[in-house]
This record gives structure tokens, C-alpha cells and sequence, in this order.
């Protein structure tokens, strides 16, 4: 099955499809992990995206039960170099090709994805269309252009939660890692999905919080209703600014909860303090994002997935600290607040994939519960 | 945290000779050291033996001491120099072990001397086992189950609580000396022994066997601020149970889930922190069950390793020198990373294409040796490549090789029952007889369950012979997902194979079968074309190599350091300059003849011409190399040196010209390749290196300039070397012409040997005759090394070797100036050695060997290149002469460069050889015209004998004191032994001798006792020697074979660690070290000191 991969300013691509026959368009992007596919396949963040590996060699030890993120994949579509032949690990129950067929998604190898994630990097993330239908350059640059964009659209509504849930599996046996305190009591929150990772779920549960998951849509009165310690944001996909009801309500929660924000849930805090996003030209994805801790001093090795950024300069510098800065492009990846008890981060500190040098802030977020509680 | 300032000198201890498990990577490793701890104001104080290397080059440390790497010595220049700290974490494991051996003597602390990079406790930590098992269990990780034993009976009993197969393991020895697997208690009691003696605390631990489980390396750094980054994973094609030194292995893993994946990171986290490695890298190794993922740590190098030097090749990420950096107190974030400028280092490498690392073997060098790999390294060296697949690079890698293989067999190179299959129909017709063939499915199943060699190989030939995935997977433990690759391959070739005498479906797949690392050979091969006709057919069809660019973050950022392979994809990443470009071809992977010497070479000609202004590109495939440092030539492309690729870059970049003679043979051999495809060739003429290669143009030049030759002749048939044998008489030497490193040359002494010699050679060199010279029964051999610009030439230095001619001048120990050959002699040496170069017209460099016979020079052969000797003659004569010669390739003249009359050696210089034997138990020691050693060694000092005993001392071979040494020598020899046998007992040693020896000793009044050979009784020579009473083996071979008594206690004194002389010339000059050292006790000075007080002719440079 022939496959092509068109971006908006006329770079075609034509290569093998595997996965699901079809058309399908998105943001076209890139992540730089060697690792972890099937967790980014199913992280709802890339909710709009057709994502590119970097790595060629895709698809080598399958899928498996274990290291799904969601209940199901979001990406749009997925871009490789070589989908791997045969799979090959002991807890694979599914070929990555299969598993997308499953699922409906299409994918295309046998590209130079190299070419593709320079052209990227050199002229900023495009939109784009991957078809197994269409072989016509001319029709799929032209669908690609007119395809919607990204930019001003609420995907947050497409991947949250209808109705709320609780949420208490812990770490897969036998990989379980991280330290948590014991804690004293378990703590109670709220966490709102924007598009919510199983691990950041899974993390929370391990370090002593009862997690309830509320829809996105859920009023700041709603979730009082709750009496929750503590207040959980999670990432999620798309443009940030365009999420304007789930900014309020973390405005009216903000001085009455604890809360901590990961990736969305950073920008939605960002926005609620007075902060602007802006667009980033091609993004970070991927699991070697250098990142210091300011209060520490330490460099940890993270996971990152995101196109959006807080910008450094639009927050009051009175209230709001600069806590964690990108070692790469010194922009912002964590802040709180000088006196109300809120944090955020713009990466992943529950991994998934990738390094596991971030699980002190779970602990952070439980001690700033306990302070404030 | 800034760099430290309490610190101001820093001695760096090197790895000494190359050896088998420690090669190039190491000179490497510490130039980079030495350059960054320079450039950060350190006065950097260097120690290392070994001359052929760019470390001990006088511009790279501030104090260069080229001493022995021995206790002893380390502390008279620590007294001499005072550093303030040491860094031995960058010499491998030599420079390790050196270090806790001095602290163990209390140096360090004597004089103050601080370690960094890796303290005392976290080195015995990672290397003694017990304390490493106890670490490991500490913190929570698995490993094999183990218990150490200390004697034979309690490793029995060890291995009967765990159960057999069991491995044993020495602590503290190198390359894994002396461990193994074992199945049954006999082989137990074996390997448990020899692990003993090898282990320098006589310590070995039992382990569990981990066989055919997945085999990981974790590339790791750590700073003083616990900041700890992965550069790269590295998983082995050949499961558990191969040394990973001899293992294929692929970079980055290929089977590992995330979370499987950062379960082995936050391993290897704890186990840096927990040896306590705080600023520097370190490998560590971990097995994975593959039925059901339990992982278990194997072991840890708390220093810069073979592995790093793969991994920062394979991602562009400078390990050793940023581990140099960390050293003295930098954090990770305080270093940039070169390749992107804007990021720094502490991240983690992502990398977009694969990388593929095959060790090379040289088992042809050895009779008698056990070829089946184990976990003791025996591997000599290694190739690299990179691919945006695993078959390309898998592919790649092994036609990098250069062991006449271009890909994945079907080369015409393919040989299988006996025979070689040079024809696509002698290939196929092979596979389709073998398939029903019993003996032929036992062979495939030997060969895939006994990890060897060429397992590679054998695992596409089970696939064309109808094996299933399954069934290979069985019998080799090899990962599915590898045999899938391989199966791609097959299958690929197949289809290939299929479009034979069809254009059409031809040029349909040219671009999948290159993607798939098919090389052009391959593809003339099963179309019955030829690889010219292929590369025009492929350019015709527009499938050309494109370069990409190593960039350590999968082009997440720009890249500004040229690093490129080739592959077949779209893009194409190169921006070639206006600049004029020169190319200098390296020398592949390191192999015994063709080593560091010549990586030294081409990094003077890159250094040179970058000098001059020229834009440089290196080409090599060798990751242990400085060459392939990224920031060593303007533009490095790291790709196989073949034709077909070298002809890629060329197509490219369009350089002024090539530099073919500085990597050894390997570029000579492309030479013809090159010109027919009208590459100008650099130096020397294409027509002058036929001359000097082919015999009957040879032989006229000789005779021009009245230059004797032994008498010889050349045999392209049995019957022409008889006939010539006749001629001139038995003994006579005899090579397959254009060889390095002597392969496959020997002496003969009568007609059976020719005859048995004649059967293998033909297998040596197919494609050229055979060589047979009259042979010169104990003549002096020498060696000259030349640089001419085609116009003036001038001799680098006279090299006088130690051993007599016959044995391999890349074997024997050779001194600058000749100490035994009067002046007269030595000038007309010169003068032939210049007239010879004026006929060739050399521009660059040449090398002459000679033997003197009876006051007669012949002329043994001339090599129009550089030669094994350059390094040393360089630094002998403290005159850099590759770069000189670089200089003059590229247009200079020698009178513009400063270097018209010849350099005086201010001092006496010795090369001495080290040899693998140690690792290949077993094998005769015997120097031969087959070349053996893997490394060598300088000894530098005010006379001969000082420079002697100094040069026995960096190789190892401690010539003792005082004590008991055993004499056996050949018939022959028995009269010529009695004066030095003499000298000897004059210098107060208790002489044994066995009983033909002995008789004559005494006879000569010469008092010695007489000890039984192995057949006569007990106590023998052998329990002499395992007791390790004797103290020195003086034992000269009769050439009676393998089976001899000679060559069991020659064996034995390899293992017992006690030195033997196996010459009577060696014998004697030993004499005249003891004596000098007993006058005198040796001294040390730089070499900076040295070259400062010669009264010679100063160059430029």
C-alpha cells in the first residue's frame, strides 16, 4: 500500500503505508525519543498531530497492554523510516501495525524522515495530510493548506473526560520506580483532565493521593463541591489560549486549593496568573530536554511534549517565580507562585516515556498540600 | 561550579602498548584530555610508553614522559614532576591498575598527589568483585547468583551450590583475561586455575551462568553535583557469553521498551553513585532475561572504555573529553556541546540512523589457537558503521572490515565446503545441493551455536538453506528482531539474484538494495556484471549516496561539526567549500600490522595540511581512532574504505587529491581503483608504488643502483616453486606478494614445508603470485625510514633491529642509532636508501628494510609509505616526519620545510614489540616472518643498554635482578650461548639448563644444574616454572612444531608471567641492561628535555 505524506508548503513525501487505509491531517511534528512509541502514540496531547520518529527503526518490540497511556491512540497519524518487520519482547501482545489498523490510524514508512525533521526545524511545524488514498502532490499540498490549523482551536474538548472517575492502579509489577515517602495520610484531590496520561495517574496514586479525574467543562464550583487537599492539572493538546473556560476556572481555584500543573495544566496556571503563550517554531518532544531546577541547582533529563510555552516575560515577576528553565532555548519549564501555594511544569514528570529524573515534584506537591492543608 | 584552582599540574597516565582489549581508544581518549586540560590552563604532565601515539606527541602534554608504565617508574616522575593531582581514569585499564597500585604503596600520599576523575574507594569498589556484589546488593539490583573462591577446591565447590554452566571470572585483570564459561567440573578445575594465576589478587568469582541472555551497555556521566546523563545504549547482536569486545553490537538498543529501557537507566544510576564515580564516565553492562525481562548489572568500568570511545563516535558526544572537564571540577551544564554550540551538555544524545560494530579477528596468525569466542576478549580490532538502518549499517560495517568481504557474503567471497563461490551460479548451485545435505545442517548448527568468528555469516546461509527464524534463534540465542533484519537481506538478495539479465528489474530495486547496504561488488556479483558497470548503471538511474550528518540530537538543532556517513535517502547535507580539499584515507580497523602507527600518520597529515591552509577530509571506519575525532580535519566522513565509498565522497567533495600513503596498506590497495576513475593520487607516483611492488621492475631498479638482493624468484604455480627452490636452495622465505604484516610468510627449510606452505598460501592471496627469496641465515636486519619531495631526500634514521633477520620487523626490537654495525655500513645504507628513493622518486615517505650479511647489504623490501616506524622515528629524532611528508605531498619542497640534512637522535631510542599471547593460552610464542605483536613500546635513555632495559620494562618483560634463570637453546645454538651464558653467571643468577645445554655450560665451566624436560620424570622444567622459581627463560626455538617440549614451556612462561628471551641477541643485550642498571639505577626525563639538548639540525615545525 503506497502512502503519502504532504505539508502545506509543497514538501511531498512518498513512501509505504501500514495502519489503516485513508486520509488524515494534522499538525506535522517530531519526537526525538528512541524509545516509548506506544506511549506517545496514546498520549492525548498529540490530540491533531501527525507525528514523525526520529529514530528509523519503529515498531521493533510491539505493543503491549502495559505501556498504553490512554485508552487508545490520538495521534493522527504516524511517520517512520522502517516499521519493523517482526516484534520482539516478551510482553508484546500486538504488532504496532496491527494495533494502529485496530485502531483505525494510518501510518507511512520508508521516507526520509531526516529531510522531513530538518525541513521542520529550519521552517517551524506545518500542517500536513498523510493519505494512502490520494497519490496527486498538487491535491494533497492544496488539502494540506486548507486544512484547519491548530492555532485558536480547543482540543481540550476532544480528549477530556465525559464524566468524572476515580482512578487508583499503580505502577505495572516490576516497574515500579521512585521513591514515595511514606505518607501519613492520603490526600484528596481533584484532577482535571485536559487530556490526562495514565502515569500521571499512576504517579499521584504512589505518592498518597486519592485522585478523582473531572472532565475539563467542570465549573470551579463543581469541584469545590469536591473538598478536595489539592488541585491536579494535567496536559493535554493543542493551543492553550484557546482553552479559555478551563483558564477561568483555575483562576477562581487558585488561593483555594494547592495545585500543581503539568504541561497544559503549566499553561492553563501561566494564563490564570496574567502570563501569555505563544507558539514555539517546532516544539519540544521528546526525552532528553536538559532542565534545571532553580531552587536546586539540579539538571534533570526530561520528558517533553509540547508546542506552546508560557512566556518568561508576561508574568508578574512580583507574584510569580521562574522555578525550572530549558537549558536548550532558556525558555520557561516551571513556575510558583511567591505566595499562594501553586506550582507547575511544562514537562512530564511522570515520563512515560522517558527519564525518571523529575518524581521529586509528585513529593512537592504532597508536602505543599500538607503545609497549606 | 567553575573549574577547580587548587589544582595546577595534572599527570595523566596513558594506556601503554596496544594490546587485546586495549586499543587506539585510549590514545584517543587522553588527547583529548591532554588538549582540554591544557586549553583550561593546567600544566599537564603525560606518561605513557607507547611512542605511536598523538598523546605522547611533544606539542600535546606540557611533560611528556614516554617511561615504562610501572610503579617504579610512575613514582620517580611523580617525584621529579610533584603534580598535584593524577588522572587515571582516561588510560584504560593499564592506567587503573597502575594507580591502585601506587596508592596502594602509599605514593600518592607521599607526595601529596590527589586522585580525580575516580577515587581509590570508588575504583576497588567497581573492580574488586566482592565489594562490587555488595555494592550492587546494597542498592537493590540484581545480579548472578556467585561466590568467590581462591583456590581450585573451593571454585568446585562454589559451582556445585550454583549449578553448571558457570562462568569464572579473575578479578583484576584486563580484557577478561583468563575468564570462561564452563559446563563441567574438568573444565572448571582448568579455567579456575589459569583465572587464578591471571587474577592479580588470585581471586576469581563463580557466577551463574547468564549465557544467551541480551547483552546492554549503558554509556553513562556523572558530576560533582550528582547531575548523570545517559550518551548512549549499546545492545550486542551476540547474546550473553561473548566478551562484548567480541561482539557485534548496535547502537542505540533495539528491543528494549521504554520502560524496560529506563528501568536499566535508573539501574545505572544507582550504580555510579553508589561506586561513587563523581566526576566522569563510566560503562556499564546489564543481561536481560528475554523470556521474562529480569535484568541483572554484569559489571562496571569506572573509567573511559572501549565502549565510550564507540559511543562517542557513534553520537558525536565527546565523552573523554568532557569526563577530562568534569574532572577538574566542571558540571555538566558548564560544558557546551560543540556539535549544536547552542545546547550544552547535559543531555542525553538522541540519534536517527543506527550504528553497527564489528570486531576483527586474527586467528589466520596463530596456529593452534582456540578460535570460538568466549569472554575472554581475543578480538584485535574493530570496525564502525553508521546507517539509517540496521542492514545498511550491518552491511557497511562488514565490508569495513577489510577482510575482502563487501557485505553480507554473497560477494564471491562466500567459501563453503571448501570452495570459494565466485560465481552467482557456484552460489547458487551451493545452497541448492546443501539443503537436504545432514552434514551440511550439523556444520550450520555448530556453527550457529559456537560463537565464532564469522557466526554472521552463517546465520544468512541457515536462511538459504530453508532454516527458519526459530530454529536459528534456537541455536544462537540471537535476538528475533536481528534475524528479522538479516532475513530482510536474504530475501532482498533473492530478488536480486532474480533480476539477473533483466535491466528493468534491475534498476527497480537498485535503490532498495543500496538502502539495504548492498555494495556495488554485490550487486555485480549476483548480476554477473562487474562494480564499475553497476556504479554506472546506478548513477544513470540517479541512485547516488547521500551524506548525513552526526549531529547528537536527531537534527533537532543545526549542526556545525562536519561529521558524515553515507546512505540512500533523499537529502543530501553536505555544502562542499571553494576551499581546495585534500583527503587522506585512513587505515580501517586495527589489525597486527596495521595499527595506531598509521592513525598517527593521518592525523599529522590532517594537522599538516590544515597548517597550510587546506580543507581536510578524513575517511576512516575505526572508532577507536583520533583520527575519526571530529575536530582532528576539517570534514570526516565515516565510511568503509573501499573503493565504491571512497569514490562516494570523492564524487562530493571533488579534492585536489588523495593522500594513499599514510594508512598503511589499506589506501594502497585503492590506488589502481582511484586512478582509473581519475582521482589524483597525492605523493608518490601510482607508476612508482608498481615499481616498488612488482617484483621484475623491483629487481631492475636494484640492479640499476648495484643493490644486492637475495636471490629469488616469483611461483604463480606448486611446480614453479619447486623449480625455483631448486635454483637457489633451501632455507628461503616466502610471501604472497602485497601483504601487510608478513601474512602467511615463513621460512622453509626443506621441500615437505614448501609444500605444506604452498596450500595455504594460495588461500593468503589468490588474486597475486607467491614470493620466494633466498633466506639470510643469521643476518642483521634493519630498517630505514625516508622522506623525499622528488628532489632531495632524507633519511629519518637508521633503525638497527635486535632480533636477526627472519623475524618480522614489526616483531622484533630495533634501536636508533645501530649499535652493533660499523659507520662505514651505516652511511652506505643511506646512501642506497636515498638512491633507491631518487629511482622511485619518492615524494613522501618510504621505508627500506635491509639485511646484512657478512659485511653485504641486500635489500629485503621497500615500502613506498609510511611504515609501522614512523612514530618512533619521530620521536626519536624529535622530527614530526608524517607531517612533513604531508606537507610535501601537497606541493612543498623539503628545502621550503626546513628539513634538508638529517636529524642526529640526541638520545638512544628502543622499540620493543608486546605480543597477544597472554590471551590465546597455548599458542608457541615463537617469532616468526608472520607477524604477530599487536603494540609496541620506547625505551629512551643516554646508552643502549639503559634505553634496552628500559624498552623490556614498558613491555612488561621485568628482567629481573637477581634469581634463578633456565637456559635451553637449539643444536645450533649451543656453542654461541656459553659467553652469555657466562655473563650471566658472573652477574651472580643460579643457571638450570636441561641436559644438552647443560652438558656444553659445564664442559665451558659454567656452573649450572641440570633440570628434566617434561617426558623425563617430576620435578620438571614445568613445575619450575609454575612455581614461578625461575626468573627469566632464555630459550631459543628449534622449530620442532607445536608439540614440543619448547613450546609447552614457552607457553607456560606466558601464563606465569615470566619473561622469555627467544634470542640469542635479545639474551645478550638483556646482559648489558642488568649490568647498567647495576652501575646506575634508571633515571627519567621528558622527551621534551630530550629533543631541547640534541645538537642536530633543527627543522621547522
Amino acid at each position: 500500500m503506497k502512502a503519502w505524506l504532504a505539508l502545506e508548503d509543497g514538501l511531498v513525501f512518498e513512501g509505504e503505508g501500514f495502519g489503516a487505509e485513508g486520509e488524515t491531517f494534522g499538525e506535522v511534528v517530531f519526537n526525538t525519543s528512541l524509545y516509548g512509541y506506544q506511549e506517545i502514540l496514546t498520549d492525548p496531547s498529540y490530540k491533531g498531530q501527525l507525528v514523525a520518529m526520529t529514530y528509523p527503526h519503529i515498531g521493533n518490540y510491539g505493543i503491549n497492554p502495559e505501556d498504553e497511556e490512554s485508552f487508545h491512540p490520538w495521534v493522527e497519524g504516524f511517520i517512520v523510516r522502517e516499521l519493523s518487520p517482526v516484534v520482539s519482547n516478551y510482553r508484546s501482545r500486538e504488532s504496532l501495525g496491527d494495533y494502529l489498523k485496530r485502531h483505525g490510524k494510518t501510518g507511512i514508512e520508508g521516507i526520509d524522515t531526516r529531510r522531513l525533521v530538518k525541513h521542520l526545524r529550519d521552517f517551524g511545524a506545518k500542517k500536513g495530510v498523510l493519505s494512502t488514498v490520494d497519490g496527486d502532490p498538487v491535491s494533497l499540498v492544496r488539502k494540506a493548506a486548507e486544512s484547519p490549523s491548530i492555532v485558536g482551536v480547543d482540543l481540550v474538548r476532544e480528549v477530556t473526560c465525559q464524566k468524572p472517575y476515580t482512578y487508583r492502579e499503580t505502577l505495572p509489577p516490576g516497574f515500579e520506580w521512585g521513591e514515595a515517602k511514606t505518607k501519613n495520610k492520603v490526600r484528596r484531590i481533584v484532577a482535571i483532565d485536559g487530556g490526562i496520561k495514565f502515569n500521571i495517574l499512576r504517579k499521584l496514586h504512589q505518592h498518597g493521593f486519592d485522585v478523582t479525574v473531572v472532565p475539563a467543562s467542570m465549573s470551579a464550583g463543581d469541584i469545590l463541591q469536591y473538598r478536595p487537599d489539592g488541585l491536579f492539572l494535567s496536559n493535554g493538546p493543542g493551543d492553550p489560549s484557546a482553552v479559555t473556560y478551563l483558564v477561568e476556572t483555575v483562576r477562581k481555584l487558585i488561593g483555594k486549593l494547592p495545585i500543581f500543573g503539568i504541561c497544559l495544566g503549566h499553561q492553563m496556571l501561566g494564563l490564570a496568573l496574567g502570563g501569555t503563550t505563544s507558539k514555539l517554531k517546532f516544539g519540544h518532544r521528546g526525552g532528553n530536554q536538559p532542565v534545571k531546577d532553580l531552587l536546586t541547582g539540579r539538571i534533570e533529563i526530561t520528558s517533553q511534549n509540547h508546542g506552546f510555552v508560557v512566556d518568561i516575560g508576561s508574568l508578574p515577576k512580583n507574584e510569580v517565580e521562574m522555578t525550572h528553565v530549558n537549558l536548550n532555548d532558556q525558555t520557561l519549564e516551571g513556575l510558583r507562585h511567591r505566595k499562594l501555594p501553586l506550582f507547575s511544569v511544562q514537562y512530564h514528570p511522570e515520563n512515560s516515556p522517558g527519564p525518571h529524573d523529575s518524581d521529586y515534584l509528585f513529593s512537592r506537591f504532597y508536602d505543599l498540600i500538607e503545609k497549606n492543608g | 561550579m567553575p573549574k577547580r584552582t587548587d589544582i595546577k599540574k595534572i599527570l595523566i597516565i596513558g594506556s601503554g602498548p596496544i594490546i587485546i582489549g586495549q586499543g587506539c581508544e585510549f590514545d584517543y581518549s587522553g588527547t583529548q584530555a591532554c588538549k582540554v586540560l591544557r586549553q583550561e590552563g593546567y600544566e599537564v604532565v603525560l606518561v605513557n610508553s607507547n611512542p605511536a601515539t598523538i598523546m605522547t606527541d611533544p606539542e600535546m602534554a606540557s611533560r611528556t614522559y614516554i617511561e615504562p608504565l610501572t610503579v617504579e617508574f610512575l613514582e620517580k616522575i611523580i617525584d621529579k614532576e610533584r603534580p598535584d593531582a593524577c588522572l587515571p581514569t582516561l588510560g584504560g585499564q593499564t592506567g587503573l591498575n597502575l594507580a591502585v597500585k601506587a596508592h596502594k604503596k602509599g605514593i600518592f600520599k607521599k607526595y601529596g598527589v590527589e586522585l580525580i576523575g575516580a577515587k581509590y574507594e570508588a575504583i576497588e569498589r567497581a573492580e574488586n568483585r566482592e565489594q562490587f556484589k555488595n555494592t550492587m546488593q546494597k542498592i537493590g539490583l540484581d545480579l548472578p547468583r556467585s561466590a568467590f573462591a581462591y583456590s581450585v577446591e573451593e571454585a568446585v565447590e562454589v559451582a556445585d551450590k550454583i549449578a553448571y554452566p558457570v562462568i569464572v571470572r579473575p578479578s583484576y585483570t584486563l580484557g577478561g583475561s583468563g575468564s570462561g564459561i564452563c559446563t563441567n567440573r574438568k573444565e572448571l578445575e582448568e579455567t579456575a586455575r589459569t583465572g587464578i594465576d591471571f587474577s592479580m589478587i588470585h581471586e576469581v568469582l563463580i557466577e551463574e551462568s547468564v549465557i544467551g541472555w541480551k547483552e546492554y551497555e549503558l554509556e553513562v556521566m556523572r558530576d560533582c553535583r550528582d547531575n548523570f546523563i545517559v550518551i548512549c545504549s549499546i545492545e550486542n547482536l551476540d547474546p550473553m557469553g561473548v566478551h562484548t569486545g567480541d561482539s557485534i553490537t548496535v547502537a542505540p538498543a533495539q528491543t528494549l521498551t521504554d520502560k524496560e529501557y529506563q528501568r536499566m537507566r535508573d539501574a545505572a544510576r544507582k550504580v555510579i553513585s553508589a561506586i561513587g564515580v563523581e566526576t566522569g564516565g563510566s560503562n556499564i553492562q546489564f543481561a536481560v532475561n528475554p523470556k521474562d525481562g529480569r535484568m541483572v548489572v554484569i559489571e562496571m568500568n569506572p573509567r573511559v572504555s572501549r565502549s565510550s570511545a564507540l559511543a562517542s563516535k557513534a553520537t558525536g558526544f565527546p565523552i573523554a573529553k568532557f569526563a577530562a572537564k568534569l574532572a577538574v571540577g566542571y558540571t555538566l551544564d558548564e560544558i557546551s556541546n560543540d556539535i549544536t554550540r547552542v545546547t550544552p551538555a547535559s543531555f542525553e544524545p538522541s540519534i536517527d540512523y543506527c550504528v553497527v560494530k564489528i570486531p576483527r579477528f586474527a586467528f589466520e596468525k596463530f596456529e593452534g589457537v582456540d578460535p570460538r569466542l568466549t569472554t575472554q576478549m581475543k578480538s584485535v580490532g574493530e570496525a564502525m558503521s553508521i546507517g539509517r538502518t540496521f542492514k545498511e549499517a550491518l552491511q557497511k560495517g562488514l565490508r569495513s572490515l577489510e577482510t575482502k568481504r563487501f557485505g553480507l557474503g554473497g560477494d564471491g567471497r562466500d567459501k563453503l565446503g571448501g570452495v570459494m563461490l565466485r560465481t552467482r551460479d557456484a552460489y547458487e548451485d551451493f545452497f541448492r545441493k546443501a539443503r537436504g545435505d545432514e552434514e551440511w545442517k550439523k556444520e550450520l548448527k555448530r556453527r550457529l551455536s559456537v560463537p565464532m568468528d564469522e557466526r554472521i555469516f552463517f546465520i544468512k546461509y541457515a536462511m538459504k538453506s530453508a532454516w527458519t527464524d526459530e530454529e536459528i534463534h534456537r541455536a544462537s540465542h540471537i535476538d528475533p528482531w536481528f534475524l528479522a533484519q538479516i532475513r530482510q537481506i536474504v530475501d532482498m538478495e533473492t530478488e536480486l539474484l532474480g533480476a539477473h539479465g533483466s535491466p528493468a528489474r534491475q534498476k527497480a530495486l537498485l535503490k532498495k538494495a543500496k538502502q539495504y547496504g548492498f555494495s556495488d561488488r554485490q550487486l555485480a556479483f549476483y548480476w554477473d556484471s562487474t562494480e564499475s558497470k553497476v556504479r554506472t548503471l546506478r548513477k544513470s538511474c540517479g541512485v547516488e549516496a547521500v551524506f548525513k550528518v552526526v549531529d547528537t540530537c536527531a537534527a533537532e538543532f543545526r549542526a556545525y561539526t562536519p561529521y558524515f556517513y553515507s546512505t540512500y535517502e533523499d537529502e543530501d547535507e553536505t555544502v562542499p567549500s571553494d576551499k581546495p580539499k585534500i583527503m587522506i584515507l585512513g587505515g580501517g580497523p586495527n589489525r597486527i600490522g596495521q595499527g595506531i602507527e598509521f592513525d598517527y600518520c593521518c592525523v599529522h597529515a590532517a594537522f599538516a595540511l590544515k597548517e597550510l591552509g587546506f580543507e581536510t577530509i578524513m575517511v576512516n571506519s575505526n572508532p577507536e581512532t583520533v583520527s575519526t575525532d571530529y575536530d582532528t580535519s576539517d570534514k570526516l566522513y565515516f565510511e568503509p574504505l573501499t573503493l565504491e565509498d571512497v569514490l562516494n565522497i570523492c564524487d562530493r567533495e571533488k579534492p585536489i587529491g588523495v593522500i594513499v600513503q599514510l594508512g598503511g596498506q589499506t589506501p594502497l590497495n585503492l590506488v589502481k581503483g582511484l586512478v582509473a576513475n581519475g582521482i589524483p593520487i597525492l605523493g608518490t607516483s601510482p607508476e612508482s608504488i608498481d615499481d616498488a611492488e612488482d617484483r621484475d621492475r623491483f629487481a631492475k631498479l636494484l640492479a640499476k643502483i648495484g643493490l644486492k638482493q637475495a636471490e629469488n624468484g616469483i611461483a604463480r604455480t606448486f611446480e614453479e616453486a619447486f623449480e625455483i627452490a631448486e635454483k637457489i636452495g633451501y632455507p628461503l622465505v616466502i610471501r604472497p606478494s602485497y601483504v601487510l604484516g608478513g601474512r602467511a610468510m615463513e621460512i622453509v627449510t626443506d621441500k615437505t614445508g614448501l609444500k605444506k606452505y604452498m596450500t595455504h598460501a594460495v588461500e593468503a592471496s589468490d588474486e597475486h603470485p607467491v614470493l620466494i627469496d633466498k633466506f639470510l641465515d643469521e643476518a642483521t636486519e634493519v630498517d630505514v625510514d625516508l622522506i623525499g619531495d622528488g628532489k632531495t631526500y632524507v633519511v629519518g634514521a637508521v633503525m638497527e633491529h635486535i632480533e636477526e633477520a627472519g623475524i618480522h620487523s614489526g616483531d622484533s626490537a630495533s634501536v636508533i642509532p645501530p649499535y652493533s654495525l660499523s659507520p662505514a655500513l651505516v652511511e652506505e645504507i643511506k646512501l642506497k636508501t636515498k638512491q633507491l628513493a631518487a629511482g622511485l622518486k619518492i615524494k613522501g615517505l618510504m621505508n627500506v628494510q635491509y639485511a646484512i650479511k657478512d659485511q653485504t647489504v641486500y635489500c629485503l623490501e621497500v615500502n613506498p609509505r609510511a611504515s609501522r616506524t614512523v612514530p618512533f622515528v619521530s620521536k626519536s629524532i624529535g622530527v614530526p616526519l608524517a607531517k612533513l611528508a604531508a606537507k610535501v605531498m601537497s606541493g612543498k619542497t623539503l628545502d621550503e620545510l626546513g628539513f634538508v640534512t638529517e636529524r642526529v637522535a640526541p638520545k638512544v631510542t628502543v622499540k620493543e614489540s608486546v605480543f597477544p599471547f597472554v590471551k590465546f593460552p597455548g599458542v608457541d610464542i615463537i617469532l616468526s616472518p608472520e607477524m604477530k605483536s599487536t603494540g609496541e613500546v620506547m625505551g629512551i635513555d643516554e646508552d643502549f643498554p639503559r634505553a634496552f632495559y628500559k624498552s623490556q620494562e614498558a613491555a612488561y618483560a621485568h628482567l629481573p635482578a637477581k634469581g634463578m634463570i633456565f637456559i635451553s637453546v637449539k643444536h645450533s645454538d649451543k656453542q654461541k650461548v656459553v659467553p652469555i651464558a657466562k655473563r650471566y653467571h658472573e652477574l651472580g643468577y643460579v643457571i638450570i639448563a636441561t641436559r644438552g645445554t647443560a652438558e656444553v655450560l659445564m664442559k665451558n665451566e659454567i656452573p649450572c644444574t641440570i633440570v628434566l624436560k617434561l617426558k623425563e620424570g617430576q620435578p620438571n622444567i614445568t613445575d619450575f616454572i609454575r612455581h614461578q622459581e625461575i626468573k627469566l627463560i632464555i630459550n631459543t626455538p628449534s622449530g620442532k612444531g607445536p608439540l614440543a617440549d619448547e613450546s609447552t614451556i614457552r607457553s607456560m612462561a606466558v601464563s606465569f608471567d615470566i619473561p622469555c628471551i627467544t634470542t640469542l641477541k635479545a639474551a645478550h643485550a638483556a646482559t648489558l641492561a642488568i649490568e647498567a642498571m647495576r652501575k646506575h639505577p634508571a633515571t627519567v626525563e621528558c622527551i621534551q628535555e630530550h629533543l631541547k639538548n640534541d645538537g642536530g639540525s633543527r627543522s621547522q615545525d
